[in-house]
């Protein structure tokens, strides 16, 4: 069956409303819960690295959280979009529509989520006397989009294989753990040893989060690394789409 | 006339998915089975089954529990794919393939109209105007922003079929959601379903009362033992149906 973009479009905007729904339904706090908990990580953070271990690395704050909110976006659209399709059961058993919909609006709402952090980043560089430049308003939708494509190959290939081979949930949190302490998040990137270069030089995840803190730190825009993010996306869209186009048929057999 | 869904030789079976989910300790502690789902066991839905529908034609499948209908139902909607045969749907398909079916708990029921009729194909603009009227159909009164979970199925049906009586599909299929509502209701979603077939849709029907078939279909289908038994006008069938059922 053909759709129109337009349909597409709208299906995309009412899946990830009843996202929202669904996930606030019962709680008093909503979305500030998403700001609170990669903020109370910073806080261990900061206490652990800067305060006991003193790293020697300047605005430590800012940058921690820099790499952790983006992080974060990363981490909860992969982790849930394991359970995506599982969750939705009911409407794919039951209605036809186009299931990519799916893994697509679960990023796109993390994505809404890291955007509302975005404000608070902004206090926290006013606070170590920095302040955000204007380069921004392109910088942060061109990161963005990238990552979007790059997290949609993650969430297409996991959420439907998770359907097949459940196991797969613990791999992947052990996996997106393994990542966060591979990645420079906590540290900076020129304090890897030269043997351990590789760790970032093909970790999609480094140049994922590397962009983002240029961005916010230091207001400049490194074209290497944003190229880099999308070449990883379009690759990891590639794989992931050729994975649940395979098996997108058995969907309704097996939920 | 033109024919709409067309049926070849369609077979389907399930495989029988649950022995990969239960992981290492099947194979180890029941080998047999594990053996029998390397060699590809499976579970035969329909088998072989044959026919075509034409347009504006309303239908009826009838059969007893598991004989399959469900499964033909979930292939005219696009649900499932046939193992092997050809399923030929044209046009836009909206289906109630079950009570509840495509309706999230914790969600009202505005709500989930509203996620209800775009996955059947509404556009939002569409559903805007049409939103009212859903409401109405519906006759949940204040109920319609409550949570479903605390509904009653007749209510579910009701909600279900309000949205179905607003979106335009070229076929329709209803699958047993008839049954639970208060004869008023049931009274209005035939008068509803009437409306459709003047204006040409296609009906697939799937009810176990043979009252509301006699009052929808022309032709009935008749599966027994994953294989098309008869087919033909629906007085005569329904009348050696009903036979071999007492």
């Amino acid at each position: 069956m053909k759709h129109s973009l337009g349909y597409l479009f709208d299906l995309i905007i009412v899946i990830t409303q009843k996202e929202l729904k669904v996930r606030y339904k019962s709680s008093f706090f909503g979305y500030l819960w998403s700001v609170a908990n990669p903020l109370l990580f910073a806080m261990i953070y900061f206490f652990i690295f800067k305060l006991i271990m003193r790293v020697q690395i300047p605005n430590y704050t800012v940058f921690i959280i820099t790499g952790l909110f983006p992080w974060q976006w990363f981490a909860s659209a992969t982790n849930n979009s394991l359970f995506s399709f599982l969750a939705n059961a009911q409407i794919i058993k039951k209605t036809v529509f186009p299931r990519s919909v799916i893994p697509v609006s679960n990023v796109l709402m993390e994505c809404l989520h890291f955007l509302c952090t975005i404000p608070v980043i902004i206090v926290f560089l006013l606070i170590y006397d920095m302040s955000p430049e204007w380069n921004w308003l392109w910088g942060i939708p061109l990161i963005g989009v990238g990552q979007i494509i790059l997290m949609l190959g993650f969430a297409l290939a996991f959420s439907t294989l998770n359907l097949f081979f459940r196991d797969l949930e613990r791999f992947v949190a052990l996996a997106i753990m393994i990542m966060f302490y591979c990645t420079p998040i906590l540290y900076s990137a020129d304090m890897i040893p030269e043997k351990y270069r590789a760790l970032i030089d093909y970790n999609p995840l480094a140049s994922m989060i590397l962009s983002w803190r240029e961005l916010f730190m230091n207001n400049s825009i490194n074209y290497h690394l944003i190229t880099e993010v999308y070449l990883y996306g379009i690759l990891s869209v590639l794989i992931g789409s050729f994975i649940f186009n395979k098996l997108k048929f058995r969907f309704a057999e097996i939920l | 006339m033109s024919v709409v869904i067309e049926f070849k030789n369609v077979t389907k079976r399930y495989p029988l998915y649950h022995h990969i989910g239960s992981g290492i300790k099947e194979l180890i502690f029941s080998p047999k089975r594990a053996w029998n789902l390397l060699k590809g066991r499976s579970y035969l839905a329909i088998e072989n089954i044959n026919f075509q529908i034409q347009k504006g034609e309303s239908v009826a499948l009838i059969g007893r529990n598991g004989a399959g209908k469900s499964t033909s139902l979930g292939l005219v909607a696009g649900v499932l794919k046939p193992t092997s045969g050809t399923v030929s749907v044209n046009g836009r398909v909206a289906s109630m393939l079950e009570l509840g079916g495509g309706f999230h708990p914790e969600l009202t029921g505005r709500e989930n109209i509203k996620l209800n009729a775009v996955l059947l194909g509404l556009r939002r603009k569409e559903l805007k105007e049409r939103i009212d009227k859903i409401i109405e159909f519906s006759e949940l009164g204040e109920f319609i922003d409550e949570p479903i979970r605390v509904y009653s199925s007749g209510m579910l049906a009701k909600l279900g079929f309000s949205v179905i009586s607003q979106v335009d599909p070229d076929i329709l299929i209803i699958d047993e959601v008839l049954a639970v509502g208060d004869i008023a209701f049931q009274r209005k979603c035939i008068k509803t379903i009437n409306e459709f077939r003047s204006k040409g849709v296609t009906i697939l029907f799937v009810s176990h009362n043979i009252s509301d078939v006699k009052k929808i279909c022309d032709r009935v289908i008749w599966i027994e033992n994953h294989r098309l038994r008869e087919m033909g006008d629906s007085e005569k069938i329904l009348e050696s149906y009903s036979r071999t059922m007492s």
